[in-house]
């Protein structure tokens, strides 16, 4: 294992009852790498996600961002150290509009709330024009949320998670729910966005060719064990990837 | 569309309350006074907006009401604190005080259990002020004439100095609460009423958001109780009964949660439907009053502020100025 991993769980074990959630499990996440996490329902995907996020703590295990272990901490705090995530559903304030939605996400990020420094100010409101600009959602910055269509909810709930400009990304199936002739549109749009950012991004999908176009590596979940892990096109020709994840070996 | 823009929504604020002020001296008694209830009654209902905007209602904000009149009445009568600014803001404190160590434990409820909760603690309150014999039970009983800055209050006048008070100390925590709510814990709040969940996950702590909110209300609410009480002259444990925090969550629905100025608006629509009901049918106003919030609700859903405020804050009728 590297010494400049970003990100690294060492035999991190969950349980829920009799279903093992994650066994031993261990891995690295370099800096700025693009990450695909794969693997059928079930197979540990996003209790992980939820290790990482501190919303679940493990039964073992070490998991630390950036040399600190962020095992135990609270998820607030894991947030402010630097990791955020995106939706499989967006999670929006569908009464507010897109640019509101923003500068919620940039007074979060500001650590403490203030009782009297105005959230529209100047600096938030360049910040979240920026962002916004970046994903292409420049012009719907004035519609109110429940206005938008789904793609553009999906853009919205990625462009808030980076406001804080996180040292780790978490994308929860970003293409779910996204039209098959969209999918490619609405990735490009993610992955410009993000290419100016030196982050690790993790992002979980059931799409294969997403995953082979558009992450660095992909590791494979399955009963709560990594069962390979490496270059998109030589993990998931592995065998029990494809008899276990992908379905093309029988 | 141009968002309000918050200086010149603050200019126009202290400017209705100079005038406001000032026209009361030309107003008739009955009318300074209703205006008066209306404005410290107003602040126990702005309190619940600032709940309202965090996704919650509180149904026992009288709760505060009384601990802030029997706050300043106990401290005029009992310690011979007479000054009026002095006791209004004791009255806050003191209910801010008391819901501090609440606030913990309701901030983990929501909807109906939030609701129910602030209603209990009123009506435990309540009962608790009816038998304490010492207060009067549940006649409660008188307060005398408060001063102000030194100066004793002639018969002529107390009634407009009064009315200047409550209006320049509302008005005060009205255009604090503007300033609040423009805020980034502003702004968080209203987006805790839509997706508790991203606020967290954006790394915002809703519970303890909710806590200060409710702290907040309970001193806005304290310091309307201190001040009816000033100009009513009597308190009774009827401050803290259920009908009495009604009559609040009545005019935060009435006024909406987007505009200060509504709520108190609302409020004085109510004291003007009580006046009027209670000279014409005393026994069935609440009937008049029950009415009145069905079409409210019918027509204008998100209260009176929706009339000029759009749903992004945004005065309307000014879109085309981007």
């Amino acid at each position: 294992m590297s010494q400049t991993a970003l990100l690294r769980a060492i035999g991190v074990e969950k349980r829920f009852g009799a279903v093992t959630a994650a066994s031993a499990l261990s891995l690295d996440v370099a800096r700025g790498e693009r990450v695909s996490l794969i693997g059928s329902n079930g197979a540990g995907k996003t209790t992980f996600v939820n290790m990482i996020t501190g919303y679940l703590k493990p039964d073992a295990g070490s998991i630390t961002l950036d040399g600190r272990d962020i095992t135990r901490l609270t998820p607030r705090a894991i947030t402010h150290l630097g990791v955020a995530r995106s939706f499989q559903i967006p999670q929006l304030c569908a009464e507010l509009s897109v640019l509101d939605n923003m500068l919620v996400a940039s007074a979060c990020d500001a650590g403490a709330l203030s009782f009297w420094r105005p959230a529209r100010r100047g600096t938030a409101i360049a910040r979240g024009h920026e962002l916004l600009a970046r994903f292409g959602l420049e012009e719907h910055a004035r519609r109110r949320v429940a206005e938008l269509p789904g793609g553009v909810r999906k853009l919205l709930d990625i462009a808030m998670a980076l406001t804080g400009s996180p040292k780790l990304l978490l994308l929860d199936e970003p293409t779910s729910g996204v039209a098959a002739e969209e999918k490619y549109p609405l990735m490009d749009r993610v992955m410009r966005a993000l290419g100016q950012e030196h982050m690790a991004v993790l992002f979980v999908e059931h799409d294969m060719d997403i995953v082979t176009r558009y992450a660095d590596r992909v590791v494979a979940f399955y009963s709560g064990r990594v069962i390979a892990d490496g270059a998109p096109a030589a993990t998931l020709d592995e065998p029990e990837v494809r008899r276990y994840v992908t379905g093309t070996l029988r | 569309m141009a968002p309000v823009s918050p200086g010149r929504t603050f200019a126009g604020g202290v400017l209705l309350i100079v005038v406001l002020i000032a026209a009361g001296a030309l107003m008739p008694k009955w009318l300074t006074f209703l205006v008066t209830m209306a404005a410290s009654h107003g602040l126990v209902s702005l309190g619940i907006v600032v709940l309202m905007r965090g996704g919650v209602v509180s149904f026992g904000q009288g709760m505060v009401f009384a601990l802030g009149g029997y706050t300043a009445a106990l401290l005029f009568g009992k310690l011979g604190v007479t000054d009026a600014l002095l006791l209004a803001l004791a009255g806050g404190v003191l209910a801010a005080a008391v819901a501090l160590p609440f606030a913990t434990l309701i901030a983990r409820y929501r909807g109906i259990f939030f609701a129910m909760l602030t209603l209990a603690l009123s009506m435990v309150l309540f009962g608790l002020l009816a038998k304490i014999d010492a207060l009067g039970g549940s006649d409660g009983f008188n307060m005398g004439r408060p001063t102000l800055l030194g100066q004793t209050l002639a018969d002529a006048s107390v009634g407009y100095v009064m009315y200047g008070v409550t209006l320049g100390v509302s008005g005060a925590l009205a255009l604090a609460a503007r300033i609040f709510f423009d805020s980034t814990r502003g702004l968080v709040s209203l987006a805790m009423r839509e997706n508790e969940l991203r606020v967290e996950y954006l790394g915002g702590s809703v519970r303890q958001a909710q806590a200060i909110n409710f702290v907040i209300a309970g001193f806005i609410g304290g310091v309307g109780g201190a001040l009816t009480v000033m100009s009513l002259g009597h308190i009774d444990p009827s401050f803290s009964y259920w009908t009495t925090s009604g009559e609040f969550v009545f005019v935060a629905i009435l006024g909406g949660y987007q505009s200060v100025f509504a709520v108190f608006l609302a409020s004085t629509v109510l004291e003007v439907v009580r006046s009027f009901s209670s000279l014409y049918f005393p026994n069935t106003w609440q009937l008049a009053l029950g009415l009145f919030l069905l079409v409210v609700i019918r027509f204008v859903p998100r209260g009176l502020g929706s009339l000029w405020i759009d749903r992004h804050g945004h005065r309307r009728g000014r879109k085309e100025a981007a």
